[in-house]
């Protein structure tokens, strides 16, 4: 009985959480529509999310590339394989590795940034001013921070992807002495326009479930100090299990529409 | 001053958890007198007031201003209800990522006053009203309680509003901060003839702003009239409140 109970309190809390993810979505995107957008707000949260995500997402990228190459390379070695090495990484990067990894340390970063502002300015009334001040706290703090990380994700995922390929040639040509022509060639042979545009797509995705949770999070944050601290781990928590899931289907509803190879 | 009702309010009914905050409350307030409006600690003054601009919506009842019912409206339907009414909160909620010219110029900039010396000329006579001149480029994190109420008042004032709400003026405040902020309530009184509702547990500001008083009890307006009635009543539960006997004997 207490196990039934409980499986139907989660259930319960993943439908309400849910429900008023998609409604926040819904909101802000008919704030978009109809033009509430300040575009002053919206260069300052570029620069905060985009500009400011780039050295984590490099350094991810790049690092995941190398440590990726390494251990394929040690594998194909055995079986002479080492020159596909370079595809497999790129194909691996483009697909799946460089979003996804963009996408949770984006969301470490920036998402649990945004939550803990906007919680922060819930449990001080600063919501409430905005309210008060007939202002609508998702035209001035959703609408700017969605549209910024809508145009800034694609960006940070394709440097990321770039940073592990590029990574993924120094180790394999220049550490591992892969021959150079061999690896470029086995890697354009193999990496076509679908695995760019795969990658800014769930680059793309991910920017609206960040986004959107984060957002959720901080307006619904209460209880002080505690509760801006919940609403942070919730969020980072919350995010990446969001995005490991959903990349789940974007790439079987992907592989349908750009298929491998 | 007229008679008639500005805001009306009935039966209204909130209720928070299982706790009943307020229970069929019914109040009128007129065009342009300062009520003052009592109670204990935690007896839904404060979420009374919440509910006059929207921020909570009742249980039950209605909250009728200028012809509408504003608990039957959307966030975007109050909106311009909302731009009638000032609010200034308990802490001030001043937003902490601007600096005070930027706190003031707030709601000049989203009501769509793009010219920089309008905005500046407005911002300097909201804070010279408030006696904050020359504070214009601190950050809230750097100003008193005091200064922050100010603060808060100017960034309410600056779109002159038909009601402003005071949640606690001069609560956590010295005397003397407290007594100067009495006589800004009355001097925007007569300089901008508003209505004012005011929510305090502070005897001294209560006398000094009121033209009516209220006591809120058991979520309910207990007691109205003018603050002279108050002083006169021989009502045991008002005057415990108003001479701040708690009944307590043990200590």
């Amino acid at each position: 009985m207490v196990l039934i109970s409980y499986i139907k309190l989660v259930y319960s809390y993943i439908l309400i959480f849910l429900g008023e993810v998609a409604m926040l979505a819904g909101e802000t995107l008919l704030s978009i529509a109809r033009g509430r957008i300040r575009p002053r707000l919206v260069l300052y949260q570029i620069a905060e999310i985009g500009y400011r995500s780039q050295l984590v997402v490099v350094v991810t990228g790049a690092f995941t590339g190398a440590v990726f190459t390494a251990q394929a390379y040690f594998q194909f070695a055995s079986l002479n394989m080492e020159t596909a090495v370079g595809s497999v990484v790129a194909v691996s990067m483009f697909r799946e590795l460089g979003p996804v990894l963009a996408g949770v340390m984006v969301a470490g970063r920036v998402g649990a940034a945004m939550s803990a502002e906007i919680g922060t300015m819930k449990v001080t009334q600063q919501i409430d001013a905005l309210r008060a001040l007939a202002v609508s706290p998702v035209d001035y703090l959703v609408v700017p921070r969605s549209i910024a990380m809508f145009i800034s994700m694609p960006f940070l995922v394709a440097e990321s992807v770039g940073c592990g390929i590029l990574a993924s040639y120094y180790v394999g040509v220049k550490v591992l002495n892969i021959s150079g022509v061999y690896f470029l060639a086995n890697t354009q042979k193999w990496v076509d326009s679908s695995d760019i545009v795969m990658a800014l797509v769930k680059g793309f995705f991910f920017a609206g479930i960040i986004v959107f949770i984060s957002c959720r999070e901080g307006l619904n944050a209460k209880g002080g100090a505690v509760g801006v601290g919940r609403a942070t781990t919730s969020t980072v928590v919350n995010c990446s299990l969001a995005i490991l899931i959903v990349n789940f289907f974007l790439t079987m509803a992907l592989n349908i529409i750009f298929p491998a190879g | 001053m007229t008679k008639t009702p500005l805001i009306q309010v009935k039966s209204l009914v909130q209720k928070i958890g299982t706790q009943e905050i307020l229970r069929g409350l019914s109040l009128d307030i007129i065009e342009g007198e300062t009520l003052v409006l009592l109670g204990k600690s935690g007896g839904g003054k404060s979420v009374f007031l919440r509910h006059l601009i929207g921020l909570m919506h009742p249980v039950s009842g209605s909250i009728f201003f200028e012809g509408m019912d504003v608990t039957q409206l959307s966030e975007r339907q109050l909106e311009p209800v909302r731009r009638h009414i000032g609010m200034l909160f308990q802490d001030g909620a001043l937003f902490d990522s601007m600096n005070v010219f930027d706190n003031v110029a707030f709601p000049l900039r989203e009501r769509g006053e793009k010219n920089p010396a309008i905005v500046r000329e407005k911002v300097a006579q909201a804070l010279a009203m408030v006696n904050m001149t020359g504070h214009e480029h601190k950050m809230p994190v750097n100003l008193s309680g005091g200064m922050r109420k100010r603060v808060a008042l100017a960034r309410a004032i600056i779109s002159p509003p038909a009601v402003i709400l005071y949640d606690e003026p001069t609560a956590g405040l010295d005397p003397i901060v407290s007594d100067s902020i009495n006589k800004l309530i009355r001097h925007l009184q007569k300089e901008l003839h508003v209505t004012s509702i005011v929510v305090t547990h502070d005897m001294v500001s209560c006398y000094h702003i009121a033209d009516r008083v209220a006591l809120l009890s058991e979520g309910r307006i207990y007691f109205i009239g003018t603050p002279e009635e108050l002083r006169q009543t021989t009502d045991p539960t008002i005057r415990d409140f108003v001479d701040g006997r708690s009944g307590e004997t043990i200590y």
